[in-house]
């Protein structure tokens, strides 16, 4: 029994310890779908010696397991530039970046900058940009041509054949489209209720206008493609993808302004091997290798001078949905307040549950 | 010896303990602890059962969590009423290889995912989907029909996924019911409906309560299927643990919620059990 026991043992031991030894550089990626190619990550492993792990996830699950292992389990990940702040001050997940390990050269300035202002905490600088895009309106104009601002999306005459996701985006984009403006309010928890709660009263409002509040791109996308669903609010690349398939179909930037995310490379705080990130953060600024991310992922990256690579096709489509004051209207989500999301969960709730 | 003997036995009861204690008991204590955590501050909690006010007080938490308790106890009920000839079938009107195919053929959905499965129903259901448009070559509609997003959906999609844990312990339990005792019912006079009443169903209550328990704690627990099919009106407790913990970053709140849960189905199992006059052991043993 004795030795059975100990063999158990030192064979655990010994399997921990090969662990501990086979990730010394293995890079664990917690990324979203699309964002790592097997293509990018196939030329990145030959390049560089190192192995990739890949973990598809959105925003909110990120910091959920990242929350849940308190920054263990992987070594880069990429939520949004406005879930970096709070997380960070309330949970501590994120570990501060070392700047010369990046090549700044490789980024867009601005928008490095603009990360850099936002997701600095106590000093120490915690994300870089890497893909941005915005959220706006998917319309068919064959059969929903009057809808240009998201609370268009109430118009009666659509009812059943509009979808949007019950989330924090759609909050924002109709108390924009309210005339409110919520990102002011950030700071106040007060004031942000009373605009969340008037909010409230519209989707509830719009509610049975709604087939129903679609939850994965790709159920939204097969909506729109079979024709259920002839306008909803989504990302501008669910909007290209179809206008692709359906001339009729595309991405609307809303005259109250398209929303505007970047999502960031961050590294978490028990992470083991920084240098793969580093490694793996240089890698795929570089230009060409930005544009095969751009292909795949159907986002623009912050990579500079990658946009000559993307295809000509994808810089049609941006420019049709995207004129020039478009581009400057869009509003660019600031850093979320650690505690916002509770004010906004009862609101969602309310809104699922209202008859 | 008698140590030996007793060293062995504690031995052979430690992957039991240790699973309990590691997979169940801590991640439960722990769980308690969150529910009855405040945040009052960024990275400040103090301990408080504000959680557990907020799951009272707020009628809407209420309000799903009873018509999700409603609903399980729903579905339970029609699947044990489809379940039940069925069962009754396979155990006692046919023989050889018609039943094990019979058997079989219950079982052979349950091979691919449920997300496969709830697609299927998704596929079936919706707008543009097959009955919509089998009705509309038909001539018996004149434009497409939604069908999905609504309870009646997601009550088929329930019955749909927990039919097989309600018809293996119905045939294991009809399944021993001696047929002389059948035959002799009918020699004393007995109608059909006596029969069963008198006899069949007396018999099966053992299974039938176990498999009213299983598929009430799986409607209870299910996740996938009033999401998918349920769309903007899916109000379902476990989607509501989900959100707290994953989109809401509220863990405390969720943990409160996991906990009512647990308090629910139990007592509701155990409401049952003292009506049906069974006991765990014999049901499950």
């Amino acid at each position: 029994m004795k030795s059975i026991l100990f063999r158990l043992t030192a064979g655990v031991a010994s399997a921990a310890l090969l662990a501990g030894a086979a990730q010394a550089d293995t890079l664990r990626l917690l990324t979203w779908g699309g964002y790592a190619p097997d293509n990018v990550i196939a030329k990145f492993e030959e390049e560089t010696g190192h192995k990739v792990e890949v973990t598809m996830s959105n925003n909110e699950e990120m910091i959920a397991k990242l929350r849940a292992t308190g920054g263990g389990g992987f070594d880069l990940a990429q939520p949004s530039q406005d879930r970096i702040e709070g997380p960070q001050k309330e949970f501590g997940i994120y570990k501060p970046l070392d700047m010369s390990q990046i090549k700044t050269e490789l980024f867009t300035p601005s928008m490095l900058e603009a990360t850099k202002k936002n997701s600095t905490v106590d000093g120490e600088i915690y994300a870089v940009p890497h893909i941005w895009g915005t959220s706006g309106l998917i319309v068919n104009t064959a059969e929903a041509d009057g809808v240009k601002d998201y609370t268009d999306l109430c118009d009666p005459s659509l009812e059943g054949k509009v979808s949007y996701r019950l989330k924090r985006p759609t909050l924002i984009g109709f108390a924009f489209s309210m005339g409110l403006d919520p990102f002011e309010a950030y700071g106040d928890e007060a004031a942000y209720t009373e605009i969340m709660e008037q909010v409230e009263q519209k989707l509830i409002e719009c509610k049975p206008v709604v087939k129903t509040y679609w939850s994965g791109g790709d159920e939204l996308l097969n909506l729109v493609r079979s024709g259920e669903v002839v306008a909803a609010m989504a990302w501008d690349t669910g909007g290209w993808k179809l206008n692709s398939d359906n001339a009729d179909i595309n991405f609307v930037a809303p005259t109250s302004g398209a929303l505007g995310w970047i999502d960031t490379f961050v590294l978490p705080a028990k992470g083991k091997s920084d240098q793969a990130a580093y490694d793996y953060i240089n890698f795929v600024m570089q230009p060409e290798i930005a544009a095969m991310i751009t292909e795949s992922a159907g986002n623009f990256t912050a990579s500079k001078g990658a946009d000559e690579f993307a295809s000509d096709e994808l810089k049609a489509q941006y420019q049709g949905s995207f004129p020039a004051e478009a581009v400057d209207n869009i509003k660019w989500y600031p850093p979320v307040p650690a505690g916002l999301e509770a004010i906004e969960g009862g609101i969602l709730d309310r809104v699922k549950a209202a008859q | 010896m008698a140590a030996s003997a007793r060293l062995g036995f504690i031995l052979l009861l430690m992957p039991l303990l240790l699973w309990l204690t590691l997979l169940i008991i801590i991640p439960h204590v722990d769980m308690l602890m969150l529910s009855l955590r405040e945040r009052v501050g960024v990275g400040e909690y103090e301990t408080s059962i504000a959680n557990y006010k907020t799951v009272l007080t707020e009628p809407l938490y209420m309000r799903t969590f009873m018509r999700t308790a409603v609903m399980s106890i729903l579905a339970t009920l029609i699947t044990l009423l489809i379940a039940f000839p069925v069962s009754y079938y396979i155990a006692k009107m046919v023989r050889g290889r018609a039943r094990s195919v019979l058997f079989l053929l219950c079982l052979i959905p349950f091979w691919v995912s449920e997300l496969v499965r709830t697609f299927g129903w998704m596929i079936l259901l919706r707008e543009t989907g097959v009955i919509s448009q089998f009705l509309q070559w038909s001539g018996l509609v004149s434009g497409p029909v939604e069908m999905l997003y609504n309870d009646a959906a997601i009550m088929t999609g329930l019955v749909y996924t927990s039919m097989l844990f309600m018809v293996v312990p119905l045939v294991t339990t009809l399944d021993s019911l001696d047929d002389a005792v059948i035959e002799a019912g009918y020699d004393l006079g007995g109608s059909g409906w006596s029969v069963m009443r008198e006899i069949v169903i007396p018999h099966a209550v053992p299974g039938i309560v176990s498999g009213c328990i299983v598929v009430f704690m799986l409607s209870l627990g299910n996740y996938l299927t009033p999401t998918m099919l349920g769309g903007k009106d899916s109000l379902w407790f476990t989607e509501m643990i989900y959100s707290q913990f994953i989109v809401r970053f509220n863990w405390e709140l969720g943990a409160a919620f996991g906990f009512m849960l647990l308090f629910a189905s139990s007592f509701i199992i155990w409401a049952m059990l003292r009506l049906t006059g069974q006991t765990l052991e014999r049901t499950m043993g």
